[in-house]
């Protein structure tokens, strides 16, 4: 007979314990979120985010022991992003048709995303590496940490940043634009895409595939620009 | 199904070498993405069964950020002494992004390409 203290010894060594203990709060909280009428700040992402923290505070688990197990799932993220072109191909008549709207829509949301955090941070007093860490916080992580770096930020930091975004516009990207009146899921996606990369993303494809294809273009274009535009916010601004 | 999640990993494998020997400064997939986006055009349609794949991974998406998101963890420290001004910073810039960037685009639409979705 193993005492239950034996047991979790035993489970805690397995990669399988933090796959599940993903796997089934996400599910957990996406029941929630849905019975809650999906009520934003009861976005699963958030919520799991945070319960899965304090899980592994309460157990004294360090990260690379959960990230040992929860990789399997971010793998996946590779192979979706290559299935982001799917839905894109389905509205390339669309895309021929708003070419010229989507440009313009881009590069006044993108240089909007870096300015107003710009802004806003150093009017509450943000300054030196946490500030520039800041800049790219809109695309997706890999980029993002990429123009951290180059620029004298801290790629951790800005990693944290990334993350943080993806979850608040996902949590009330589209009901605030819903609230203002905002019907259009190209509209809505692509300003998900724009200004909170994969996880707004990832929301819009709950919303509709159409939502979901055109914040897929957004986030893939506006890492691009992000990546032309911070070097030059930086230099402008002698940061 | 095997098939599809076969085609996206040779694609994702693909692109990984592209940006391995270019030394362009994109990740790996999206360089597939691209690949795969033009082989699409090209074909002009989407096979069923890869669509069907490709839409319940994109249906899930959100589940694949929360190993990422937990990571939030390891840098609770570094962000504790000024969450205030963080917050307020990350939140602000990211409602004002997403609005400009919705409403911009909106308003250049011709009329007759908008949805009420």
């Amino acid at each position: 007979m193993h005492s239950i203290a034996e047991i979790w010894v035993y489970l805690e060594e397995q990669p399988l314990l933090w796959l599940t203990v993903t796997v089934g709060i996400f599910w957990l909280c996406q029941q929630i979120y849905r019975m809650a009428g999906e009520f934003p700040l009861l976005n699963p992402v958030l919520v799991s985010v945070i319960a899965i923290v304090i899980l592994l505070l309460a157990t004294g688990t360090p990260y690379d022991e959960y990230f040992d197990g929860a990789q399997f799932i971010s793998f996946l993220l590779g192979p979706a992003t290559v299935a982001l072109a799917v839905p894109l191909a389905a509205e390339a008549a669309t895309l021929k048709r708003l070419w010229l709207p989507i440009t313009i829509a881009l590069s006044v949301g993108s240089l909007t995303a870096i300015l107003s955090a710009l802004a806003i941070g150093a009017a509450l007093g943000l300054h030196g590496e946490m500030l520039v860490s800041m800049l790219p916080k809109s695309v997706t992580t890999p980029i993002a940490m990429g123009i951290s770096d180059q620029i004298g930020g801290s790629p951790s930091l800005t990693a944290v940043f990334v993350i943080l975004t993806g979850i608040v516009g996902a949590a009330i990207g589209i009901p605030l634009l819903k609230a203002l009146g905002l019907r259009d899921p190209v509209a809505k996606g692509f300003a998900l895409g724009v200004g909170s990369h994969g996880i707004g993303t990832a929301r819009a494809f709950e919303h509709s595939d159409r939502a979901g294809a055109f914040s897929g273009l957004a986030m893939g274009l506006n890492g691009a620009l992000t990546a032309i535009l911070i070097p030059i916010v930086v230099w402008l601004f002698g940061l | 199904m095997i098939a599809s999640i076969a085609a996206l990993l040779v694609l994702q494998l693909i692109g990984t070498i592209i940006i391995r020997f270019t030394g362009l400064p994109f990740p790996g997939p999206v360089v597939g993405m691209l690949l795969l986006f033009a082989y699409l055009l090209w074909r002009g349609a989407t096979p069923t069964a890869f669509e069907a794949t490709t839409r319940a991974l994109l249906r899930n998406l959100a589940l694949l950020f929360v190993p990422a998101g937990v990571g939030v963890v390891t840098y609770l420290k570094a962000v504790a002494d000024q969450w205030v001004a963080l917050s307020i910073t990350l939140i602000a810039s990211a409602v004002i992004a997403i609005v400009v960037t919705g409403f911009v685009l909106h308003l250049l639409m011709p009329r007759a390409a908008r949805s009420r979705g």
